[in-house]
């Protein structure tokens, strides 16, 4: 884990080494000071030499400003480190994300995502930021005090080494009861998360079904729950600034009355026993000690706190995408033709029940295929292997007569246009959204295209026209705007394939037919493969695909299908004389 | 990929601004507000009790560190050195005093050890339940808060409030507010024993600790704003997170991940430099303040030298005017790192206590929001029927009536039936863009309405101002009778089922989803529901049937099953009046008959609205209403329409001309 995180330092690598030597130049000032402070005190004020006080003084001026410089300097490569290294982590973890293929995607809510990308890195960045400062600070500190305590008396610095193995085993007991808290606490983050964005999106849905206070009542159960596990793993940390007070103080004062003993015995004199001068130092100097195992245990705080945070981090680094460009991969598509080859798929590996069985399908360049079928028949699940969203199980998918696994994803996903069923618009203008599709396309294009799909007459019939912005999620358009614009945005691609995955849906049948008539005289060329609830979708197609339970039930052309396919007729007559035979 | 469940038929608002558009409620940034302050503190009152014991604790911890800072210098001067004495004149050592005085040193540790420890788990508790606090309030007033908000909020900046706002909150109660308690007691106590020492070196102490405030002000307030600026790259880019993971299978669809790489980067580009200025400035505050200290104590040593040397007169607090001796400036040089220790301290807070504040200010400015207004007075209540009369009864009858109290203090019941009539209604989004004109219809119980209509004719509109998402700007609508202006919102709500085009489902097992309808559905009322939209099939092949866990806004099914849910689910909510707008639309037809069937058995003698598109779900309404830019233009039932040979006659026949 921790290996995987060190890589994502990268280009601040010098920032994060130059750190901890600033902070040892840092250190090593900070003990000359209070030596010379000492010094200042005994021989300069109460010997009363003010010569020795305006030397002292100025050394202690350069001492000061040598120690600034260095503090400064190693606050400021801290802080680009600390904030390079959260970068990084940000970056390489999104574009990590951005290789997931649909069933990663699936993997991970949304919440989750932002949590990790946020206050996860958040929290890795601040220990990050406090070890590369204290972790070679500290211990310096620690082995700089303890050699000058261990040269003024030895034998009463084992006093405070007797403290250590406590204090370690103290620390460890606290981090290993905290640890699992912390990281049950972050799940929980996740599910807070998740009920604030499902409450965003379904607004309506609770406010039409009056549910605020359900919802309510869900949110400050789970907020509890947060609170109850913070104050725990708190408590818990409330320990450790105790321990470390009880070791300071247990130290001052066993050296404080053995210390005043053995000054008494040898009567003051350095030789035999100390000296009160050596007593106070000897003080200061276990003060130093302990507050540096101050530092060390914070340090420690916050790579329990962090630890659970870095794990989170690293699942998404580690997440290994099962869809990936191979080597030497096909970077033409020929052609728009598609073939099935006794396909099996499903979503799950341990699943028992396929979503596709024994596909087996071939589609000409340039044809136009409606794909029929009930609800959860599997019409999504098989145009979804196309431009390679999910592999098949078993089997295989040809486009343009090459294994989709062959191709070079990006070549493939180019070729291949699809207007998924659950579509979204982004937040930016129209044309913002419709560059989507091409990004050098012009703006004759733009308009082409929204002829195309239909869209150009409402899109001019806004105020500002193709500039009009778009709500996130494409709120501020009707839902057969967004399929249209949808639609344009794909056709923008020039594909060899087209897919429409029940896109018209919310398109009214004039508009459909049009939509239609449209593609037939001016992408002849494109495969279309069209999705569709209305007979009058797909009934002038090439071929007709019925899907029924994952299967293909029959194909074969509108009237072929009239006469032999009883799921198909049924469907056609339920929509052109639904109304009498309800009535 | 989760859709957004919003106004369908809304028209397009006009751009408002460019990219990067964050909410509105990041103001510009203001220095340390006190407002803000004031308010957040009124979030501890109710935990004054035990603040207060927090504060006796600090007091206790800071009494400790102060006369421990003394510890050393008295047992040498009252101890060790007049023992040392006596052994040099060769009497016997009595070491009783200094025991006397260690055990005494050693019960006040003891005491400061488990006020340390007292402090601290108390100060989890109430900083943790003050956080939960504003959580649950912002999450209650979110609740309350009009449509309107939601569809001009990104959703990642909204959910950066409960997280990455209260996070910096928690860091500040939590840590930054003792801290500065116990840094001010210690303060106040090492002042009072400086003046006891010396006036004249206090006040060049004060000069110094004056100078290390406004370096840290200068230096702090640098950091402070771009802490600030932090936080809101981080909310920017949280939105930005939430929307492109939502789209994440568009955008791999469309191979369209360098550019969303692209402007990630660019974001997180800005989020590093914030960062990186933010905390270069926070790292070198604690460097520059320490050092500023030590240059204190070399000017302190020389002019306190400089005096005792030349003998100036020293003004003391409780001494009067004396001479400075050379013990008293050793021992006022310690007590000045005492003093300076604690400012330095609470300078490093600046930093927290400045974003914490920013995120407070976010956080109130959600809090802030209008809620949804509600004069509504006329609410739902279940009867008991008695003869002629209705009688209001708690038991849950299944009877429902409008209870009515009038403006003459007479109280009416009326039965709820789930007669709906639009007279000459208008209603513009947006002011001088209306969106319907005079729209008047009559629904009268068990008829169903159909709107039929081009998209953008403002069909889903007409909905949305039944069940008041939005209020009406001329006109009215009444129900039973009574002008729905007059009705409680929630109730108004209850007595309609509304199935969204839309589909929003909740994390939660399909029971779950379905029983959201009616909470205290039983098992068998939920699967009828199903059943009877149909969803019994699809959710019994599910791997766990109805306990499978829906996650994702139930990405695992398929548009068309989701529908079925969530139809279900107002379905078992069994309401009066129904409102199906495109429910069906990515259910197959043949699948939508047997819905359908289903529904008019639920729903006979009961009103429901329907749109669609397709005209098989609408044909066998009681009436068809054409919507045309907001108009209704064609009305009647299919027959009557066809015979017409308008608008609808040509949607119709078009379809079919096509073969």
């Amino acid at each position: 884990m921790i290996k995987r995180l060190v890589q994502c330092i990268g280009k601040y690598k010098k920032h994060t080494i130059a750190t901890p030597l600033f902070m040892v130049g840092e250190v090593a000032m900070e003990v000359m000071i209070p030596m010379l402070m000492a010094t200042l005190i005994d021989r300069g004020i109460e010997a009363g030499n003010m010569r020795y006080i305006w030397i002292t003084g100025g050394l202690l001026l350069a001492a000061a400003f040598i120690s600034l410089y260095f503090g400064v300097m190693g606050g400021r490569m801290a802080a680009t480190a600390g904030s390079g290294f959260a970068r990084n982590l940000r970056h390489k973890m999104y574009y990590n994300i951005q290789n997931f293929s649909f069933s990663n995607i699936d993997k991970y809510s949304t919440s989750s995502i932002i949590t990790r990308l946020t206050t996860d890195v958040t929290n890795v960045q601040n220990s990050f930021q406090m070890i590369i400062r204290m972790a070679v600070r500290a211990p310096m500190m620690l082995l700089f005090s303890v050699v000058m305590a261990l040269s003024i008396n030895a034998k009463m610095s084992m006093i405070f080494l007797a403290c250590l193995p406590v204090l370690a085993g103290g620390l460890y007991l606290i981090m290993t009861r905290t640890h699992p808290i912390f990281r049950r606490v972050f799940k929980t983050y996740d599910k807070l998360n998740n009920v604030v964005q499902e409450n965003l999106r379904g607004v309506r849905v609770v406010k039409s079904f009056v549910r605020g206070d359900y919802e309510v009542d869900k949110f400050n159960g789970i907020s509890q729950s947060i609170y109850d596990d913070f104050t725990k793993a708190e408590k818990n940390l409330a320990l450790n600034s105790p321990l470390m007070m009880a070791c300071i103080y247990v130290c001052t004062l066993l050296i404080s009355w053995l210390g005043a003993k053995m000054i008494i015995a040898s009567g003051n004199n350095p030789d035999i026993g100390m000296t009160t001068g050596q007593l106070m130092t000897l003080i200061t100097y276990v003060i130093q000690i302990l507050s540096s195992l101050m530092m060390v245990s914070f340090i420690f705080v916050m790579l329990t706190m962090s630890r659970a945070s870095a794990q989170r981090i690293v699942e998404i680094l580690d997440e290994k995408t099962d869809i990936e460009t191979p080597e030497n991969a096909v970077t033409e598509v020929k052609d728009g033709s598609v073939d099935f080859e006794n396909v099996r798929f499903s979503y799950a590996a341990r699943s028992e029940k396929d979503c596709l069985s024994d596909i087996d399908l071939h589609i000409p360049s340039g044809a136009t295929v409606g794909i029929l079928g009930g609800t959860g028949s599997g019409k999504s699940t098989l145009v979804q292997l196309i431009p390679r969203l999910y592999d098949p199980t078993f089997g295989s998918v040809k486009v343009g007569g090459v294994d989709t696994r062959k191709y070079d994803l990006v070549a493939l996903r180019d070729s291949v246009a699809m207007v998924l069923q659950k579509n979204e618009l982004f937040s930016g203008t129209i044309k913002d959204n419709l560059r989507w599709g091409n990004q050098e396309a012009t703006d004759e294009e733009l308009i082409e295209a929204c002829r195309l799909a239909q869209a150009d007459g409402f899109i001019r019939d806004f105020p500002d026209g193709y500039d009009t912005w778009i709500e996130q999620g494409g709120t501020n358009v009707s839902g057969g705007q967004k399929q249209r614009l949808c639609i344009a945005r794909a056709l923008l691609k020039k594909p060899k394939i087209l897919i429409l995955d029940d896109s018209t849906s919310a398109v009214d049948t004039r508009t459909d037919a049009l939509i239609r008539e449209g593609f037939r005289s001016y992408i002849p060329e494109t495969t279309k493969i069209i999705i569709a609830q209305r007979v009058a979708s797909v009934m002038d197609a090439d071929v007709i695909i019925v899907l029924e339970n994952g299967a293909v039930a029959d194909c074969g052309t509108h009237e072929e299908l009239l006469g032999r396919c009883d799921i198909y007729r049924e469907v056609y007559e339920s929509q052109t004389k639904g109304g009498e035979e309800n009535e | 990929m989760s859709n957004v469940n919003r106004k369908n038929d809304a028209p397009v608002r006009p751009p408002m601004g460019g990219p990067g558009r964050g909410p509105r409620a990041f103001g510009p940034r203001k220095p340390i507000n006190k407002k803000t302050v004031i308010r957040l503190l009124g979030y501890l009152k109710p935990y004054w009790p035990r603040l207060l014991l927090v504060m006796g604790c600090i007091i206790i911890s800071a009494v400790a560190s102060v006369s421990s800072a003394t510890f050393l210098g008295r047992i040498i001067d009252n101890h060790i050195t007049p023992m040392l004495r006596q052994a040099a004149a060769g009497e016997s050592v009595s070491y009783g005093g200094l025991a006397v005085t260690i055990l005494q040193m050693a019960g006040l540790y003891v005491l400061a050890i488990c006020a340390s420890y007292f402090q601290m788990r108390i100060m989890a508790v109430v900083s943790h339940s003050v956080l939960k606090g504003i959580r649950n309030q912002m999450f209650e007033h979110m609740q309350s808060l009009p449509i309107r908000y939601f569809d001009t909020n990104t959703h990642g900046a909204v959910m950066s409030y409960y997280t990455n706002d209260t996070d910096t909150l928690r860091q500040m109660v939590s840590q930054t507010l003792p801290q500065v308690v116990s840094s001010a007691i210690s303060i106040v106590v090492v002042f009072i024993s400086m003046l006891v020492c010396s006036v004249w070196l206090t006040l060049l102490v004060l000069l110094c600790a004056f100078a290390m405030m406004k370096v840290t002000a200068k230096i702090g307030g640098k950091s402070a704003g771009f802490f600030v600026n932090q936080q809101k790259s981080l909310a920017g880019l949280n939105g930005y997170i939430e929307e492109m993971i939502n789209g994440q299978k568009v955008v791999k669809v469309f191979n369209h991940e360098d550019e969303a790489k692209e402007e990630f980067d660019r974001r997180n580009d800005e989020l590093c430099h914030n960062a990186t200025s933010a905390n270069k400035f926070a790292n070198i505050l604690g460097p520059v303040n320490n050092n500023l200290g030590h240059i204190e104590y070399v000017l302190l040593a020389i002019v306190g030298g400089a005096m005792a040397i030349g003998g100036v007169t020293n003004l003391s607090l409780t001494g009067g005017l004396n001479v400075l001796t050379l013990g008293a400036i050793a021992s006022f040089l310690t007590l000045s790192r005492n003093f300076m220790q604690p400012i330095n301290q609470v300078a490093q807070q600046i930093n927290f206590v400045a974003m914490a504040l920013a995120g407070a200010e976010r956080i109130f400015g959600l809090l802030d929001e209008k809620p949804e207004t509600d004069e509504g007075y006329v609410t739902l209540v279940n009867v008991r029927e008695e003869g002629e009369n209705l009688i209001e009864t708690a038991e849950k009858t299944g009877i429902w009536a409008w209870k009515h109290l009038h403006g003459d203090g007479t109280l009416t019941y009326k039965k709820l039936e789930g007669d709906v009539v639009l007279e000459e209604v208008d209603f513009a989004y947006e002011e001088g863009k209306p969106v319907l004109h005079d729209i008047s219809l009559y629904a009268k119980p068990g008829q169903k309405v159909a709107f039929v209509g081009a998209t953008g004719a403002g069909k889903t509109t007409i909905t949305n101002l039944i069940n008041r998402f939005y209020d009406i700007a001329d006109g009215k609508i009444r129900y039973d009778g009574i002008n729905i202006n007059k009705i409680r919102k929630a109730d108004l709500r209850r007595s309609l089922g509304v199935v969204l085009q839309d589909v929003n489902l909740f994390t939660g097992t399909v029971m779950e989803n379905i029983r959201y309808g009616k909470l205290d559905a039983t098992d068998e009322e939920c699967i009828a529901a199903a059943k009877l939209a149909n969803a019994h099939d699809f959710i019994t092949r599910l791997p766990e049937g109805y306990n499978t866990l829906l996650t994702g806004d139930g990405s695992g099914l398929s548009q068309g099953q989701r529908q079925l849910i969530s139809i279900a689910r107002a379905a078992v909510a069994d309401p009066p009046v129904m409102i199906l707008d495109e429910a069906t639309s990515s259910i197959d037809t043949r699948t939508e008959a047997l819905v359908q069937r289903g529904m008019d058995s639920l729903m006979h003698g009961r009103t429901v609205f329907v749109i669609a598109h397709r005209l098989s779900t609408v044909q066998n309404s009681d009436v068809i209403m054409v919507l045309d830019h907001g108009r209704i233009i064609e009305r009647g039932n299919h027959e009557q329409l066809i015979a017409q040979k308008g608008q609808y006659y040509q949607l119709y026949t078009g379809a079919f001309e096509l073969e």
